[in-house]
């Protein structure tokens, strides 16, 4: 059992961010492993755990792909140093205003040329929040979709697996045969920290750098351009009591003076 | 005139008031046609509920395979309804189904897509607030068909009556979007509740409330509101994960947010920030939440929510 594991490097989602010339500014924020992809890393590492293992020579591996710029780098070495066994990161200069349809287009061209039986992702990333990329990814494979997944069973030996989904929309027990594009949603596990000994590993496992040349697509421009963008006000400081007992009291008298009851 | 798709939100069965909303942005681009993707033998009953709004056609499709095949199904008929109409625009709910289905299409249909959308102007340009709620910004799709989602509760609903004309079209739906089977729904408990991202008012609990519930949901019950829940409540299995208001959980945008014994961390603040009136109430004064509040009380919750309760149910009798 082959899976890849689609990971994205995300400005620090306590960190202050700016948009500079129409795009977030990536450059001046600390960089981390966004932590929804956690989940995704741990899931693929249970599943693999639960055959079997993927230690070298086992019949399962896990394979980090990522797209990003050289030092999203430090994003991949975390998810290796939770245990999975290589990285596939898409780094060219002309990537660097992709949106997600060239994304996904990427993402997708490097999972098909290496044949994964499933890929697995968080549900969004914590910088654009769009949770598009892992729908996109199965419309462009032509792959099952199982996604915002709570759980996930996999049978390698039937090439099965199926998931609850959670949704607004309820719970959904929904299954498929390989290969299959799964998201998860924060709620399936609790993911691992790096052991020291994972940290070490890390450091030796390889991380194979392509660019758009190697995988063999061009760069489209973003098919969506941001036209401006503004600070919002501050919202005006409002009024603050202390509960002497009244505070029930005046609070309903608020909701009565702004007609919101 | 150039025509634009929107895609037709149901709950229980009725067509939603996110379903209007998004007539009522979409008729600023032009006219709107609603799609409405139906299992077999219910595209009628559910355009029957599709009264308001200025919607000048209905197409209804019913298909099998949009229960028992999940998101992609149902994308690949937009897709393929999007081929055969060639509309300028299409407008969905952004919520998880609604955001995956708009991906799902903008790739089957070359097209780019903009996200959580609070407002859509007549050129097709989406605002959004983005960072926490901290910055707006404005965006407009270059290729393809426009797709936008837009956020529940954004946009003030024109309700007039429309005399829409239907039209029912079947398709078969791709092979590769059947590849994902479905063999059973639950729907989700409502508990008699408004849907949260829908809902006028939103009463919301914390770390705060220790996993007790109750002085909340019954304040909610006293305004008519949806109960929400901080990560920390969720993740302490104290309110169930349909509820969590925040990052990686709805994000509401109602008249009203009352925010009970939450600290307000960015992941929360992103979920609730563009609520037009927030009211909180928590021990902590130095809570962050606070620098939100149009009105805070800094007390104990479960002193002071029964007093409000009370109040607001005095105020209805």
């Amino acid at each position: 059992m082959k899976i890849a594991v689609c990971i994205k490097q995300v400005p620090d989602s306590w960190a202050e961010k700016k948009m500079v010339n129409g795009a977030l500014d990536r450059e001046n924020v600390d960089a981390v492993l966004n932590d929804l992809d956690e989940y995704a890393v741990e899931e693929a590492l249970r599943i693999v755990e639960a055959h079997g293992g993927n230690e070298d020579g086992a019949a399962h591996s896990v394979t980090v792909i990522s797209m990003g710029p050289a030092r999203a780098t430090d994003a991949v070495r975390k998810a290796l140093s939770m245990g999975a066994n290589g990285a596939i990161l898409i780094t060219d200069p002309a990537l660097a205003s992709a949106d997600a349809l060239l994304t996904s287009k990427v993402l997708a061209q490097v999972i098909n040329s290496e044949g994964f039986d499933l890929v697995i992702c968080g549900t969004e990333s914590t910088d654009a929040r769009m949770s598009v990329v892992p729908a996109m990814i199965a419309a462009r494979l032509g792959w099952a979709q199982l996604t915002f997944a709570g759980s996930v069973d996999v049978e390698p030996a039937q090439s099965k697996v199926s998931i609850t989904r959670v949704s607004e929309a309820g719970v959904d027990s929904m299954s498929a045969n390989f290969p299959a594009v799964i998201s998860v949603i924060e709620k399936i596990n609790e993911p691992r920290y790096p052991s020291f000994k994972g940290i070490m590993a890390a450091k030796k496992k390889s991380i194979e750098s392509r660019d758009l040349a190697a995988i063999g697509i061009s760069a489209q421009s973003a098919w969506s351009q941001v036209i401006d963008s503004q600070l919002r006000p501050p919202r005006a400081a409002g009024v603050k009591v202390s509960d002497d007992g009244s505070g029930g009291e005046k609070l309903v008298n608020f909701l009565v003076e702004r007609k919101l009851i | 005139m150039s025509t634009v798709f929107i895609l037709a939100d149901f709950v229980n069965g009725q067509a939603s008031k996110t379903t209007t909303e998004l007539a009522t942005a979409a008729a600023r681009i032009g006219e709107v046609t609603a799609v409405i993707l139906a299992p077999v033998g219910q595209g009628a009953t559910l355009a029957a509920t599709l009264t308001s709004g200025p919607i000048s056609s209905i197409i209804v499709v019913e298909n099998a395979d949009f229960q028992s095949h999940g998101v992609s199904a149902s994308a690949d008929a937009v897709s393929q309804l999007i081929a055969q109409k060639s509309p300028t625009a299409l407008l969905v709910a952004s919520h998880a189904f609604g955001k995956e289905l708009a991906g799902y299409v903008a790739v089957k249909t070359d097209s780019g897509i903009i996200t959580d959308a609070v407002d859509v102007g007549s050129d097709a340009t989406a605002t959004q607030v983005i960072f926490g709620g901290s910055t707006t910004v404005h965006s407009k799709v270059s290729n393809g068909t426009i797709i936008i989602t837009v956020r529940p509760n954004c946009i003030t609903a024109d309700t007039s009556a429309h005399a829409a004309s239907v039209e029912s079209i079947s398709l078969t739906i791709s092979d590769s979007a059947k590849k994902a089977t479905v063999s059973s729904s639950q729907p989700p408990l409502q508990g008699g509740r408004p849907e949260l991202t829908e809902a006028n008012i939103v009463v919301s609990g914390g770390r705060g409330t220790n996993g007790d519930f109750a002085a909340v949901e019954a304040f909610a019950d006293s305004l008519g509101a949806a109960v929400g829940a901080s990560r920390a409540a969720t993740d302490a299995g104290w309110y169930p994960h349909s509820h969590q208001v925040g990052q990686t959980g709805k994000t509401v945008s109602p008249q009203l947010y009352v925010a009970c014994g939450i600290s307000g961390a960015i992941q929360h603040r992103a979920g609730m920030q563009t609520s037009k009136a927030i009211v909180v109430i928590n021990k902590d004064p130095e809570a962050p939440i606070f620098e939100l509040a149009d009105f805070g009380v800094i007390g104990d919750l479960f002193a002071v929510l029964p007093v409000a309760t009370e109040g607001v149910n005095a105020r209805k009798s």
